[in-house]
């Protein structure tokens, strides 16, 4: 699938967007998977409390499962307006 | 309903009076800009504002679509810009159309409380010392508790 980073989360992670070959069945566990898998992404996702999750674009949360999931993108709260 | 994400700079004054034009039986228009404010130090040189293409009109739509669903709208008009601004910039505006002014109004405060929180912009503030992200207000989340 494809994942999406914006603002500080591109910044830490130090890409706008990869390919994850992941079996997760979660966001939380596709969080823990990248978190294990190099620092920087530790970094990135250190306090999830302070991200925010879009499921194909649309916003969700990180107990909502990855199933059919195309595009998962991460990003701190939003500062439109 | 018209909605435009784009980087290029857009004239208030004339917005309002074409979406004024393209309304017909409606007795109220309200709208809102927003400028990019200087800091109270006066070191800000730039705002540069980041999106999630795709997201962003899709997020400002479904938000749009809630309001025309809650009030009696003729019209809704959402501009916001993206990339490199500086203060006294415009960066975005909201203008409402009703057949009476209160729904006008309370979907325009609406519009700008889920578009703070709701609609995929960050904002990044430039100055002398160096560059940094804005960070999200609690009251821009609880300002959506009133809805």
């Amino acid at each position: 699938m494809d994942v999406l980073y914006f603002a500080w989360v591109r910044e830490r992670i130090g890409v706008p967007k990869e390919k994850v070959d992941t079996g997760a069945a979660t966001v939380a566990d596709l969080v823990r998977e990248l978190s294990a898998r190099e620092e920087r992404y530790a970094l990135a996702f250190s306090d999830l409390s302070a991200l925010r999750v879009a499921l194909d674009q649309d916003l969700s949360d990180f107990d909502a499962p990855l199933d059919g999931v195309r595009e998962v993108a991460f990003f701190p709260p939003m500062t439109g307006g | 309903m018209r909605i435009v994400v784009d980087a290029a700079v857009f004239d208030p004054g004339a917005e309002l009076n074409g979406f004024s034009a393209g309304v017909s039986g409606m007795g109220a228009v309200v709208s809102f800009s927003g400028i990019v404010r200087q800091s109270e130090a006066g070191d800000l040189e730039a705002m540069e504002i980041e999106h999630y293409p795709g997201m962003t009109e899709r997020a400002i739509g479904k938000i749009a679509e809630e309001a025309q669903a809650r009030w009696s709208l003729g019209d809704v008009l959402v501009i916001h810009r993206y990339g490199r601004l500086v203060p006294g910039d415009p960066i975005m505006m909201v203008a409402t159309a009703a057949p009476h002014r209160k729904d006008a109004f309370e979907a325009a405060e609406f519009l700008m409380d889920y578009l703070k929180s709701r609609a995929p912009f960050w904002k990044k503030e430039q100055t002398r010392g160096g560059a940094d992200w804005v960070a999200a207000r609690d009251e821009d989340e609880t300002a959506l508790s009133r809805w």
